[in-house]
């Protein structure tokens, strides 16, 4: 059974409808908050618990677990703790959180001000991305029609409770897309990720408690709790619940966004919203399931697999942010993981050595086996160079960077193994013979 | 990461003064962050700073003093501003074209054909590469890494805007009409309502009501 309009969460997705308070309360925001959050913050996230939301920047942590893990009471020494919520959506095929900031900004806010107060939090900061400077513009619009109408501030929406909360744009830096990078980013410094512990719970912002959580995340979470856990639980695998926001491209018919219900198999999401993959399944090579951290997948596991986090882990992949990046058999699959490697090579802070001088190194040998321009034995030493890599960081932008090559080395080998010989061919037509 | 640079010498103005527009600017994004954390407000102060170079010149870029404005403004040693401004890849540190066309080459964009996107920029715009600048000084062209509008790929962002599902020809037009001073709508250039499929959603119609 397909999800039901009925079922989805961000009935505005496409911008069909003004963004704006009055349109918002038209669709449902905004309703009854003051009740909700009287329901107390332990209700709340026990409700979350209940619900199975994991979220959804990519990890896949369960949410209220995580917001249990801040402080039960303010910080004796008056320490303000802060709610961030990370719109940085910056890994290459995900396109979703902007569709919620120009669309359906008032379901982010009022996620803010519930899950705020669940955190026990004054003050919120939404980090978007600096590219998303007109989808910034329409959230920070939203937030001062909240403070206009008395959702926001002083006794907010009036809950009793008081919670205040800003947009802050960031400068086209895929690294703060990671927490503690975005917090010191935020703080007005390089956005280079933190050591861990103390987590940002302890220390966040401004040395004070903070969680951060993805806009979608978030934007769910108001309509989750007028509807109830069970609702949002009931769909999808267990451990794997709700709807989400798929992002499905590359070669595809009908590129799109769609939320959709979580489990849903691959093949069904990709041929009932998108059109199909051109030219027909048959012509299917190989997908990126979750954005480009996330190994790809050739078409006979893409036959039949679910698109939850368990499902596509079993598969060594991950559903990551859910932006599905399809690539037919005219691609150039060596040159489609080249590119990402030098996304990772360009995005690398610096900061730790396996990375800085890593994700270089692994750039300039796949440019090479784009080419051809190799040794056989030299797959084996960019596999096992990527398994030193990986793990020896402070934070996953190295994890990532190299996870799409190991992905293209555990199902492509013949593929890169003919291009090497092709080059030998071409280049030593002697040798070869 | 590095900010987009080329090898042409510059010529780094004499002073910088935040106008009356910037200076309010200034005064509203601060009063968002605790007092002693002005310097939060870093990257929108040299985006403000941006932003009034390219009203008052023309040029969008930030010179050295003006990053020096910026950290007296919020308390800042001229170091750490320096170190924001090079590290965050949307600050301009030399002067760039009228236009700021900025191609994403990354996979996704990639796969849906950025390669013609960019061959239009270079055939339309007279530029050589990423990098460069057209010598009408109208255009300069950068390579971006994923813009985050993945299903609508390609895009090309001009400025602030995203252009987007583009292809050759469209891309060819939109700089033939911003050669004219004309400013084509953001958005799909083959009339996608955003983020929904070609053609129109096929969720989210209403006909299930």
């Amino acid at each position: 059974m397909a999800l039901s309009d009925k079922d989805r969460i961000f009935t505005n997705l496409y911008g069909t409808q003004p963004w704006n308070l009055a349109a918002a309360r038209m669709r449902g925001d905004w309703d009854g908050t003051a009740a909700i959050m009287a329901k107390g913050r332990d209700w709340v996230v026990e409700e979350m618990k209940q619900s199975g939301l994991r979220g959804r920047g990519g990890a896949g942590f369960p949410t209220g677990l995580k917001w249990s893990f801040m402080p039960k009471e303010r910080p004796a020494d008056g320490r303000p703790v802060y709610l961030v919520v990370n719109s940085d959506e910056s890994e290459p095929g995900t396109c979703k959180d902007r569709d919620i900031l120009r669309h359906d900004p008032h379901k982010l806010i009022e996620g803010c001000l519930i899950a705020g107060m669940a955190m026990g939090a004054t003050a919120g900061y939404i980090y978007y991305r600096g590219e998303y400077f007109n989808e910034g513009n329409i959230l920070q619009a939203a937030i001062d029609e909240a403070y206009d109408a008395g959702l926001l501030g002083k006794n907010a929406a009036g809950s009793g409770y008081d919670f205040d909360l800003y947009s802050h744009r960031g400068a086209g830096a895929y690294i703060c897309g990671e927490e503690t990078a975005l917090i010191e980013s935020l703080e007005g410094k390089k956005g280079m990720p933190r050591l861990k512990p103390p987590f940002p719970a302890a220390v966040g912002l401004y040395g004070c408690p903070t969680t951060v959580n993805n806009v979608e995340t978030i934007a769910v979470v108001p309509t989750i709790l007028r509807r109830g856990a069970g609702w949002f639980a009931g769909i999808g695998r267990p451990k794997n619940s709700g709807t989400k926001i798929f992002c499905l491209q590359g070669h595809v018919n009908k590129p799109c966004n769609v939320e959709a219900e979580m489990s849903i198999p691959l093949r069904e999401l990709i041929d009932r919203y998108a059109g199909g993959v051109r030219g027909g399944w048959d012509n299917l090579l190989a997908v990126i399931p979750g954005g480009s951290s996330t190994p790809m997948i050739p078409k006979s596991v893409c036959d039949d697999v679910l698109m939850d986090f368990d499902a596509l882990r079993e598969h060594k992949t991950g559903l990551g942010t859910a932006g599905v990046i399809v690539m037919d058999k005219s691609t150039d699959l060596i040159k489609a993981i080249q590119r990402l490697s030098a996304f990772y090579k360009h995005e690398s802070c610096g900061q730790c050595t396996p990375c800085r001088e890593g994700m270089g190194w692994v750039n300039r040998v796949m440019m090479r086996m784009v080419e051809g321009r190799a040794e056989i034995d030299e797959i084996d030493v960019l596999e096992q160079v990527t398994r030193q890599i990986e793990g020896h960081t402070i934070c996953a932008l190295a994890d990532g960077g190299v996870w799409p090559v190991q992905g293209l080395i555990r199902h492509f080998r013949p593929m890169m193994e003919e291009r090497i010989a092709a080059y030998k061919a071409a280049h030593f037509p002697m040798a070869a013979e | 990461m590095s900010a987009p640079h080329d090898h042409h010498e510059h010529v780094e103005p004499a002073s910088f003064a935040f106008d009356a527009d910037s200076e309010a600017q200034i005064a509203k994004i601060v009063a968002r962050y605790p007092e002693g954390r002005q310097a939060s407000a870093v990257i929108p102060a040299l985006y403000i700073a941006q932003k009034q170079m390219g009203r008052l010149t023309g040029s969008a870029w930030v010179p050295r003093i003006a990053m020096d404005a910026v950290a007296a403004r919020l308390g800042m040693a001229p170091i750490r501003v320096y170190e924001v401004a090079t590290f965050y890849f949307m600050f301009n540190t030399k002067p760039i074209g009228k236009f700021h066309l900025q191609v994403c080459g990354t996979t996704p964009c990639w796969l849906r054909g950025s390669d013609d996107v960019l061959r239009a920029c270079k055939d339309a715009g007279h530029l050589k590469g990423y990098g460069d600048t057209s010598p009408d000084g109208l255009f300069t062209m950068t390579e971006v890494e994923c813009l985050g509008g993945c299903v609508n790929a390609p895009i090309l962002q001009v400025d602030d805007d995203y252009y987007e599902d583009m292809d050759y020809e469209s891309t060819v037009k939109l700089l033939e009409a911003l050669k004219r001073g004309e400013r084509p709508k953001p958005g799909s250039v083959i009339g996608r309502q955003t983020s929904a499929p070609e053609g129109g959603p096929m969720v989210l119609t209403g006909s299930e009501e």
